[in-house]
């Protein structure tokens, strides 16, 4: 029998594990890599002429990451690697990729996508201006290219990452102006039998903060953002936010990193026609998986953050249960005990996840307190309430109809910045729950492609 | 027009020499466009809706909002795309502009 055709999307946590898995069993699946480098974002590597030691780029993660890169360097004679190349489409039983403007389709009987996550964004007034950066923004300019996004750094929205950053920051001689977490410390002490799954990771999060005050570095929970104060021309001057005892607070910084946990880039499930269900718990939309990341379209495996947001840990437990999961759907020989103590492994990533999700909400309420002058879709400036005239005027309850009304979502972000505050902002407006609003439909191409490429016929 | 961006090490590299809307400016290889730019001036690009400059914001080339020209009229995403010596690198478009007027 004809060995099956297996291709991963994606060279992070999860897609390096994933082909490692495949590897030994024998496979040659071909890896799709969006980046120049394997290691996903978590993992990036820095360009080859920079001289950082690994303990000094990845901090506590620093083994994981040089375990990570030396496996796929192991493997490169044994993949098919497709760097700089991005999959934009999957229709009629092949993925459509890209590359140097060439574009191609690549047949499969497996498709494992393990495409990661980027931030989740809730706007604030004034977050179009120049220096508001997206918290992963922050850190790859870091990480990958040594800079700092400005003079004096305002951290500003919730989630592990926001403590992360600025402690890589503090670490890298950046000024950091203060540290605003809209997440009240109560919910973080509530959520500590949950988040005890993972004692290291919790200790870890307890030094970043213990760091933080050190430095001297402002903390502030419980926190209201209410603008960011810039000009069209120069850019960011400063942070308002409101603080837990309802009094304004007035920050002077040049830069703002902000995010609200990460969202699992979902397109590509989409277009491969996988189910989606409403999660409750971060109100959004996700696809539907077994535990070994099998969705509702034979032949579609997810794994890692492009699944569901687990962390970096669990994508490379992920991507090893999605390989087994090709591998016994393919009829081929899987270690059962290995698979039992994955399973085990990755129910305890998945008890730590529900603690942060307890501990960091996405701070759903500020949609609809949003001034209606406020900028909602960045790409095509348009504000909270044409957004919410749509819905009340022209009766658009229904998030795809709101975006081809009023243009949120439609912009070259594709909603991956808007999608999420936009569907509470017109669940707001229409008074309904934000799951009856529904969700974005991932449209192909999943990124601009130029106009000018070409398809190559093999 | 003063930089945005901060070096905070890994200075020790080539220079690359670009310029940026006709006048020269220093960069280091290795180097993306996208810091390469901010580190000599305070913007990429103009917004199309105008609302004002436009310095990136996602870095990892899902959010499109750091497009820059070539002199030559091309078009590059400055995130994902390494500096090389002698680009000639335009921050306003030369398309039209779609003011917003709403």
């Amino acid at each position: 029998m004809a060995q099956p055709r297996v291709i991963v999307i994606g060279a992070g946590p999860a897609g390096v594990r994933c082909a490692e898995t495949l590897v030994a069993a024998g496979l040659r699946p071909t890896v799709i890599d969006e980046n120049r480098r394997d290691g996903g974002q978590i993992y990036r590597r820095q360009p080859d002429n920079f001289t950082r030691p690994y303990a000094k780029l990845y901090g506590t993660e620093a083994e994981r990451a040089r375990a990570l890169h030396e496996s796929f360097d192991a493997l490169r004679g044994q993949v098919d690697y497709l760097p700089e190349t991005l999959a934009w489409n999957i229709f009629g039983g092949e993925l459509h990729v890209a590359h140097n403007q060439r574009t191609r389709s690549l047949p499969y009987d497996a498709l494992v996508i393990c495409s990661g996550a980027t931030d989740r964004l809730m706007p604030v007034k004034g977050w179009h201006y120049a220096g508001t950066y997206s918290l992963g923004a922050s850190q790859i300019a870091l990480k990958a290219q040594a800079c700092a996004i400005g003079r004096r750094i305002v951290f500003m929205g919730t989630g592990p990452l926001l403590y992360l950053v600025a402690s890589q920051y503090v670490k890298a001689g950046a000024n950091v102006a203060a540290v605003l977490d809209t997440s009240p410390l109560m919910r973080r002490v509530a959520a500590l039998p949950k988040l005890l799954a993972r004692p290291r990771l919790l200790r870890n999060g307890f030094a970043l903060m213990a760091g933080l005050k050190r430095a001297g570095v402002s903390v502030l929970t419980g926190i209201t953002p209410v603008e960011i104060e810039g000009s069209p021309d120069t850019g960011v001057h400063g942070v308002v936010v409101k603080d837990a005892q309802g009094r304004t607070r007035k920050l002077e910084c040049d830069a703002v990193a902000m995010g609200y946990h990460l969202r699992p880039e979902t397109q590509l499930a989409d277009l491969a026609r996988c189910a989606f269900r409403f999660d409750h718990e971060t109100r959004q939309w996700l696809p539907e998986v077994s535990e070994d990341g099998r969705t509702s379209v034979a032949g579609v495996y997810l794994a890692g953050d492009g699944m569901r947001v687990l962390g970096a840990d669990a994508a490379e437990i992920g991507g090893k249960l999605a390989a087994m999961a090709v591998l016994k759907d393919a009829g081929l020989a899987v270690q059962d005990d290995a698979l039992r103590q994955l399973r085990a492994e990755q129910a305890r990533m998945e008890r730590f996840r529900q603690g942060l999700a307890q501990a960091f909400p996405w701070p759903a309420q500020q949609a609809a307190q949003l001034p209606d002058d406020a900028i909602v879709c960045r790409c095509e400036a348009i504000t909270a309430g044409e957004l919410r005239r749509v819905v009340c005027e022209m009766g658009a309850r229904e998030t795809n109809r709101a975006k081809a009304f009023s243009r949120v979502g439609m912009g070259r972000c594709q909603g991956r910045y808007c999608g999420h505050a936009g569907a509470e902002v017109i669940a707001a407006a229409a008074g309904v729950p934000v799951e009856e609003v529904g969700r974005l439909r991932g449209q192909a191409p999943v990124k601009p492609l130029p106009i000018a490429i070409h398809k190559e016929t093999v | 027009m003063s930089q945005r961006f901060v070096r905070l090490g890994e200075t020790d590299r080539k220079p690359v020499r670009i310029t940026i809307d006709g006048r020269p400016a220093g960069a280091l290889e290795g180097d993306t466009l996208l810091v390469a730019v901010l580190n000599n001036a305070d913007r990429l690009r103009e917004s199309e809706f105008g609302d004002g400059k436009r310095a990136g914001f996602c870095l990892m080339g899902a959010c499109q909002d750091c497009w820059v020209w070539t002199a030559d009229g091309g078009r590059l995403r400055a995130c994902t795309t390494t500096v090389e010596e002698g680009m000639h690198i335009v921050t306003t478009q030369p398309e039209a502009t779609w003011p917003n007027l709403a």
